[in-house]
């Protein structure tokens, strides 16, 4: 790995405070993380569950079209993939839930890579519209007759919420948060190294560049697949989870609105950014419930006005907006700091 | 008369015993109820691909409010919370843990879906709080035992077509049946009733069977290659669009089959005038409540009330939609269930009620057709009348069959 060095010098200083202040930061947000199931309701603490769900689901998306540029109104068909793995090791075959999650992620891996590598051939609008077949499609498919013996069929699959190990006197959902939290922070860790790297720079390169990016001997083709396996396999893991957590899966839950809302989500909590992915899983989370409030009659025209005002407040989604205030807000702070030095 | 109602009537009249007894003596609550008010909870469909059914939870939202300004329940008003679920299962789960966790509600009435009750069962057996009068014509609700929280409502899919199919074997014992179903659950479980009708005899009678999509623009196809299978019997198993678009297909390219349609597209006004009035005659189906449209009904007490409710009550409602009259009487049937409760208003004494009920026949259902529930018993209509459109008015022919009698 060759990492650019940064400047040598007071910026070097200023860099690694603000590494250490990032740092603090992470570890207060996760300890409240933790915290958190202990202080809200168990139906709360379902709801922040689904939101952990929802983050790893838009990191995975977001890998695939933030970074990589490559866009999909299909991945509702990974998340459901992922989900009936789960249900169906769990339901059929008694395999504990745990170990659900890791063969879900592996098999979208390898699903997402061969799905990848024809949709190749297609760019832009074209691959979009590629996947928004295989999530249109997924619904159906899960109530063929073939697959029926297995997945349930329309009736769908009910699975057992899990109970605290060792003894621990958590509530099922306390436990299935904390659960979910621990596998979120691997994700996550695991997406911003990967990010942060070489591989990263190759996404981005592909994207923004990609005649240069080839030129300079990134093998396109197989980056691309690489990033559309490793984007299903984070969904994958996403729907494992929401499964576990929902108890219940059925054709009806993975229709092509599921799909639509991951795009909205990555969109809304801003493109290309690791946050970004926990402001748009708030917002799938619990807009529409705000706008079921707001009005019985049109809830999704009242969810299009938020959709819309979000866009047009926050152009570059929540995060961006997070660091355009925060860098106004040090630009202010620095100003009369510069005048005494002057 | 059965033993069945007999035991059925010894049982109400022992529960009305027990709970008139404590309810002289003392009040007795569980959350959700209280002196003053009693907090009831749903899902329904506002949203997304099933919307339209969403008109069911305005109705029953109006009925509660008017019998709110009647002076509510033994003076407790009714709090309905009604939520929007979109037709999403993990929406369904999450909304009525608010309901149950959050708004601490009685009871669960009226949850819309197959899939969107599969998916909270569990969690309201496990909760012990009712989950009544499901709003899904499945088959699986009336399940005591296994599932003693939840009570249907609707007669279920499967006794429907088995009706159809003893009809057939009766008028038209050596028919060639062709069948367009929706490729769902509730598609399949029709299917199942019409293929347990005609016992060992299907595999021979059906000579053609083909199913749609939901998210198909239409089935026009689907009734040519039905047509070519040069069937003489039609068992039409679809929602109300497609089953307008089959009516009119089937006729405009001459097939004459006697066909026989499902009760969830019986409207005069949402299905058969967008098919053509004309293009209906013939049609055979079944009813268990009266629709607004038909004109048998138009000077009749119950439906001209009804009509008086909707513009009071709900103004923006269609007064040619019958699922506004199912959502009406539905309501009807759960205020029955607390009035019988007293003050007895705990989760065990409204299953307990909502199992005790009595010959109770709300107007706006057919004549002769009665709500018996019993301990054993989760279903509360399980009549129906078979029925004929002769070009304006569903008439109605034969006795009120019942289940229980096939």
């Amino acid at each position: 790995m060759s990492a650019v060095a940064p400047p040598v010098g007071a910026p070097l200083a200023a860099a690694a405070s603000t590494r250490r202040l990032r740092l603090i930061g992470l570890a207060v947000l996760l300890v409240a993380a933790c915290a958190l199931p202990f202080l809200v309701s168990n139906y709360r603490t379902f709801q922040f569950t689904l939101v952990l769900v929802y983050a790893i689901a838009l990191l995975g998306l977001n890998i695939l079209t933030g970074y990589n540029g490559q866009i999909s109104l299909g991945h509702g068909a990974f998340y459901a993939i992922g989900a009936y793995v789960a249900a169906i090791l769990m339901d059929r075959m008694g395999v504990p839930y745990w170990a659900t999650v890791p063969v879900a992620g592996a098999l979208c891996l390898v699903v997402g890579f061969l799905f990848g590598l024809p949709a190749l051939r297609l760019e832009g609008h074209y691959l979009a519209l590629a996947t928004f077949a295989l999530g249109v499609t997924m619904p159906q498919l899960l109530k063929n007759k073939y697959v029926e013996h297995w997945t349930g069929g329309v009736q769908g699959i009910v699975i057992v919420k899990p109970d605290a190990p060792f003894g621990l006197k958590l509530s099922p959902d306390q436990w299935l948060y904390l659960f979910t939290l621990a596998i979120t922070v691997v994700m996550f860790v695991i997406g911003w190294n990967l990010i942060r790297g070489r591989v990263g720079r190759a996404l981005v390169a592909i994207r923004d560049q990609p005649i240069a990016a080839s030129a300079m001997g990134i093998d396109t083709a197989l980056y691309k697949s690489l990033a559309f396996g490793v984007s299903a396999m984070y969904t994958g893991i996403a729907g494992a989870l929401g499964a576990i957590a929902i108890q219940f899966v059925a054709p009806d839950s993975f229709g092509v609105g599921l799909s639509i809302g991951l795009l909205t989500g990555i969109v809304i909590g801003g493109l290309a950014s690791i946050p970004g992915a926990f402001f748009g899983a708030l917002f799938i989370q619990f807009i529409p419930n705000v706008a079921d409030q707001i009005s019985k009659a049109a809830p999704w025209a009242i969810y299009g006005i938020f959709l819309i005002g979000f866009m047009f407040l926050m152009p570059m989604g929540i995060n961006g907006a997070i660091r355009l205030g925060w860098a106004r807000m040090r630009h202010r702070h620095s100003k009369p700091a510069q005048r005494e030095g002057g | 008369m059965s033993v069945k109602h007999l035991l059925a009537s010894a049982s109400a009249a022992v529960a009305l015993a027990l709970a008139a007894t404590p309810a002289a003596a003392q009040k007795k609550y569980d959350p959700g109820a209280s002196d003053t008010e009693i907090k009831i909870g749903q899902t329904m469909p506002y949203s997304g691909p099933a919307s339209a059914y969403g008109t069911i939870g305005k109705a029953e939202a109006a009925y509660f409010k008017m019998i709110n300004e009647q002076g509510g329940i033994n003076g407790r008003k009714i709090n309905f919370i009604s939520l929007d679920d979109a037709y999403s299962p993990p929406k369904t789960v999450e909304m009525v843990r608010r309901l149950v966790e959050q708004d601490e509600v009685l009871l669960v009435f009226q949850t819309l879906g197959t899939p969107s009750n599969t998916a909270i069962q569990k969690y309201m057996q496990a909760k012990k709080v009712p989950q009544l009068f499901v709003a899904t014509g499945a088959t699986k609700w009336n399940d005591p035992a296994g599932n003693p929280w939840t009570m249907g409502w609707q007669p279920n899919y499967q006794t429907e077509t088995t009706i159809y199919a003893k009809h057939i074997l009766k008028e038209k014992p050596n028919a060639k049946i062709a069948v367009l179903y929706q490729n769902d659950d509730y598609g399949k479980d029709y299917l199942k009733g019409l293929k347990d009708g005609l016992g060992d005899k299907a595999k021979s009678m059906i000579v053609a069977e083909v199913s749609y999509e939901v998210s198909e623009p239409t089935v026009d196809s689907q009734i040519v290659q039905l047509h070519g299978s040069g069937a003489d019997v039609f068992v039409n198993i679809t929602t109300p669009k497609f089953a307008a678009q089959a009516i009119r297909k089937a006729f405009d390219i001459g097939w004459k089959p006697v066909h026989y349609l499902n009760n969830v597209s019986v409207g005069v006004g949402s299905v058969l005038t967008p098919a053509g009035l004309d293009k209906s005659v013939g049609l055979i189906s079944t009813a268990y409540l009266k629709d607004p449209v038909d004109t048998q009904w138009a000077t009749d007490k119950a439906i001209v009330d009804w009509t008086a409710f909707m513009k009071k009550y709900y103004p923006d409602g269609s007064l040619i939609d019958n699922t506004n009259v199912y959502g009406y009487t539905v309501a009807q049937t759960l205020v029955q269930v607390l009035k019988q409760c007293g003050d007895n208003l705990t989760r065990e004494n409204v299953m307990k009620q909502a199992a005790s009920l009595k010959d109770f026949a709300p107007d706006t259902m057919l004549p002769g057709i009665k709500m018996n529930t019993g301990p054993k018993d989760f279903a509360p209509i399980e009549s129906v009348q078979l029925m004929r459109f002769d070009g304006k008015t569903w008439v109605r022919f034969g006795p009120v069959i019942s289940a229980d009698a096939n």
